[in-house]
């Protein structure tokens, strides 16, 4: 299992990063900055938002821990318990239901030996159900970490898993290195 | 073969480098606009044009530029809808994926219009990929002189951002896009003030959608009346539509307002027809929150006439036989489709975007899934359905927001029209799928 | 500026420019008042959440004689000039109050009977005139584990109806706030997040603010049923506030120490904490008589107003 970070700092070409951001608004409105600072301390804290990395952001952006504890849990991309090293987010709703996404999902649960919300005992994938991800088109779909994997189907996904597998695939990166 | 306004280029390769973009033609408008119209004549232009909201509500968008506050001293803001959510609505990714420079071009002819100095594009966390796609367009865009202090020499300034949602389909309702792009949660206000008085900041500000805005480029470089020209009745101009689920060529389509609904499911120019040579059940038109139609329905109007695809024709018959183009999320159900349980992935959907903050959305979004869990799972009673309709009926129109409305519709729409196949599920004590 | 002329149930009344339909019935009093969960005149924000102050707008204004389409939360929705409203006479509010009585009871659990807010209670008295008799729900309700939040405050989250007054009055007494609502939807809490106490001194007006038993005084916590204490009006000497409180009293006792309410339920002033839950001998403080209580109100069963002297009463049987 994966060591449960605590990010309590950045480094310099993060802050530089961030300091970068929070130009983009206005004086005093450097809470604007919540969400791309939290989506960074997030990737940089192996995928999760623990109390003590919310706290050191807080203090980057000089706000109260409670309001960024209110964001935080606010949004489900944000998550407040730690994950595997690859994430991997099932969509469920109506057009990808239409498409197989039962079959796929059940098709992960098999593969990993586990259900949506839990880790595998090695802490290399986690499994989530999400809703729509704006691609029905391509039903059904996957992201994990920043990447859409569309139009799947249960053989597709084990050729993804035998890569992830043999890569060690971290699904949390800085986005802002795309 | 139709207009295409938005789509043109699309599979141009490369086009979401400037260069490529130029080439075509890109930021001509820009060029145009800034030596030759006023910011009211580009608002004019738009008014002309008849160009409507085209995130889902439908609002005439010169109109909605009318509103804003040009007395008050603050500054003033324009920022684009990129939170793009709605179950069978992918169209924003599509442009925005592609071709980054067509959106920046209407956010600079937008942002001018209203006199803003600083704009923001807010994209919907799970869509990062396409967010840094159009930030490196921008940089792109600033390094030629398109955005930044004084733009080609015009005295206009505009700094153009990116933000990031981060999972939350309410942050698509305006209010809510503002608290959010404010680093708050998307509990969205209480109206009025309408953001064109009180926006981002408490400053005047429009929140238009991507595909709204991707169409201000053509509109000043052909005019509005031009734009007015295409299309039917007060649906003017070219829309997209994100067709998915059983047909044979889900994807992402422009066509002229007004095309009929049955040429665009059973054209090989859209759609393509259902596949797997199975019949037509029923169509969400307009996205998960507009009411579902059956196939009788959805390609004739109750009247027997031809139904069309514009804001007049699919709500003709009101919602007892009628729908919405809605954002144009168009789902298609062939007849192995369970309504029941295409319905629950949508009342969950709704149940877990709620942001909680006005009662009857909070309990009720909740309880319409617990019931037509229920319903479903063969556990449900005759009194359930009706349950379901009282239920839906009291979250309509009582809320802060449209999103209790959009979770209601689908939920009375489907008893209105399917409710037999409800009370099979209820008979059977089981999904008869 | 011109007074504004509403008319709210027929009757009429003349409010300053401004004016909330709420505050406009307010000033006529009386059943034309929609109940009011979330909204709270001194909490800035405040309102608009709960909806249970739903009315109809039959009449924009003497300009535009339309109806507005939707009904309305009176409690954040100005009067127009020659504005018709109706409350109680509309039976499509009716109708819609009651369907929201049932979204916040859906919840919330049937355990007044153990509940220290029982008897003051705004959602008790909304179930009493707008809930059904019977209930619809088959469903589970959420539950939680009552949780300290700061030593003299119980957090009872089941009861909760995430009305944010709570929130709204931290905002307004420090610009350090510890708890908020955290999560979303229906899985919406109030919390800190990571147990933390609150630790303000003007903390305890949270609990004043609740309009149900989602926050209590842990002092007085199952001493005491309300009906059986008796409200009066008393103040001290005080460093941090104006020491002008509420005791409620049980014989010769203090059961607790509350702000002074309105009829509307709303404190006319904040107290500290000090006064709150450190000064329950009656030596501390100086009495200046009986607290009015409305008369429809359960506390006013055991009140001694109702008490008539001796000699003129027929003896009870």
């Amino acid at each position: 299992m994966q060591k449960k970070l605590n990010l309590t700092e950045f480094n310099s070409d993060t802050l530089a990063l961030v300091r970068q951001i929070i130009k983009r608004y206005p004086e005093g409105r450097q809470k604007s900055a919540l969400l791309p600072v939290l989506h960074i301390a997030q990737a940089e804290n192996n995928g999760w938002l623990s109390a003590e990395t919310m706290d050191y952001v807080a203090s980057l952006l000089d706000l109260q821990p409670i309001e960024v504890y209110e964001v935080a849990s606010f949004y489900s991309m944000f998550n407040l318990q730690a994950v595997g090293n690859c994430v991997i987010e099932v969509c469920q709703t109506g057009p990808c239901w239409l498409n197989g996404a039962e079959e796929l999902l059940a098709h992960f649960e098999k593969r990993l030996g586990i259900k949506p919300g839990e880790t595998t005992p090695d802490g290399r994938f986690t499994l989530k159900t999400v809703e729509c991800l704006a691609a029905c088109g391509n039903a059904p779909v996957i992201q994990v970490g920043t990447e859409y994997h569309e139009n799947l189907t249960p053989q597709k996904a084990d050729v993804l898993l035998d890569k992830w597998q043999e890569e060690n695939k971290i699904s949390h990166t800085n986005p802002y290195l795309l | 073969m139709a207009t295409q306004i938005l789509l043109n280029n699309i599979d141009v390769p490369g086009l979401a480098n400037f260069e490529v973009y130029r080439q075509l033609g890109g930021y001509s408008s820009v060029v145009k606009t800034l030596k030759n119209l006023t910011p009211d004549q580009v608002t004019g232009e738009v008014t002309k044009s008849g160009l409507r909201g085209r995130g889902g509500a439908g609002f005439p968008a010169g109109m909605k530029w009318g509103f804003i506050d040009k007395k008050s001293e603050k500054p003033r803001y324009f920022v684009c809808n990129f939170d793009e959510s709605e179950p069978g609505t992918f169209k924003d990714r599509y442009i925005g994926q592609r071709n980054p420079h067509q959106l920046i071009e209407g956010m600079i002819l937008g942002a001018y219009a209203l006199g803003a100095g600083s704009a923001y594009i807010y994209v919907r966390g799970e869509l990062f990929y396409v967010l840094r796609i159009i930030e490196k367009a921008i940089e792109e865009a600033y390094k030629q002189g398109f955005l930044g202090q004084n733009i080609l020499g015009s005295g206009y300034s505009l700094d153009l951002y990116c933000q990031p949602g981060a999972g939350a389909y309410i942050c698509g309702e305006e209010t809510a896009l503002l608290e959010s792009l404010e680093g708050k949660r998307g509990n969205p206000r209480i109206k009025p003030p309408f953001p064109a008085l009180v926006g981002l900041y408490g400053c005047p500000t429009v929140v238009n959608n991507v595909e709204t805005i991707a169409a201000l480029p053509w509109i000043l470089n052909n005019g509005g009346e031009a734009y007015a020209a295409i299309g039917v009745e007060n649906s003017k101009g070219t829309k997209l539509i994100s067709a998915c689920g059983h047909i044979k060529k889900p994807g992402v389509y422009e066509i002229e307002l007004g095309l009929p609904v049955e040429e665009f499911i059973y054209s090989d120019e859209y759609c393509g027809g259902i596949r797997n040579g199975h019949k037509l059940k029923a169509v969400v038109a307009g996205g998960s929150s507009v009411p579902i139609l059956p196939a009788s329905l959805i390609l004739k109007t109750a009247a027997g006439e031809p139904r069309l695809m514009s804001y007049e024709s699919l709500s003709e018959g009101g919602f007892q036989s009628g729908t919405m183009l809605g954002s144009g999320g168009f789902i298609v159900m062939d007849e192995t489709t369970c309504i029941v349980k295409n319905l629950l992935t949508f009342a969950r959907f709704y149940h877990h975007e709620s942001c909680g903050q006005c009662s009857p959305c909070r309990e009720g979004t909740s309880w319409m899934e617990k019931i037509l869990h229920r319903i479903e799972n063969g556990q449900g009673t005759m009194k359930d359905i009706d349950l379901l309709v009282s239920v839906s009926k009291h979250i309509e129109g009582n809320t802060i927001c449209p999103l209790g409305d959009a979770a209601a519709w689908p939920v009375a729409s489907a008893i209105r029209h399917f409710r037999e196949e409800f009370e099979e599920h209820v008979k059977l004590q089981k999904c008869p799928f | 500026m011109p007074l504004l002329k509403v008319t709210i149930d027929t009757i009429e009344v003349e409010v300053e420019a401004g004016t909330t339909i709420m505050n406009a019935a307010r000033q006529i009093g009386g059943s034309v008042v929609p109940p009011a969960m979330c909204y709270y005149s001194k909490l800035e924000g405040s309102g608009g959440k709960c909806r249970t102050c739903l009315v109809k707008v039959s009449r924009s204004s003497s300009k535009d004689i339309r109806p507005l389409p939707k009904l309305v939360a009176a409690c954040r929705t100005a009067v127009q000039d020659g504005m018709v409203v109706q409350n109680t006479t509309s039976p499509e509010v009716m109708e819609s109050r009651q369907a929201i009585t049932e979204f916040l009871l859906l919840n919330h659990p049937l355990d007044c009977p153990v509940c220290d807010q029982a008897g003051e209670c705004h959602l008790q008295d909304l179930s009493y005139e707008h809930g059904l008799e019977d209930t619809n729900t088959v469903e589970e309700r959420r539950t939680f584990e009552p949780v300290d939040i700061g030593d003299y405050i119980k957090l009872h989250m089941n009861r909760c109806i995430l009305c944010y007054r709570c929130v709204m009055v931290a905002d307004q007494l420090t610009d350090k706030r510890v708890h908020g609502v955290l999560g979303r939807g229906d899985h919406s809490e109030i919390g800190t997040h990571i147990s933390k106490a609150i630790d303000n001194d003007f903390s305890g007006n949270m609990i004043d603010v609740c309009p149900v038993g989602a926050l209590t005084d842990k002092t007085f916590r199952f001493k005491s049923r309300v009906w059986f204490t008796k409200p009066l009006d008393a103040h001290r000497e005080c460093p941090t506030c104006s020491g002008k409180t509420a005791i409620w009293m049980k014989g010769s006792e203090i059961l607790r120490v509350t702000g002074r309410k309105d009829k509307y339920g709303e404190l006319e002033e904040y107290i500290c904490n000090d006064c709150r839950f450190h000064h329950k001998d009656a030596s501390d403080w100086i009495i200046e008589g009986p607290r009015a209580i409305e008369r429809h109100s359960v506390i006013s069963q055991n009140h001694y107003e109702k008490l008539k002297t001796p000699g003129t009463t027929e003896p009870e049987f």
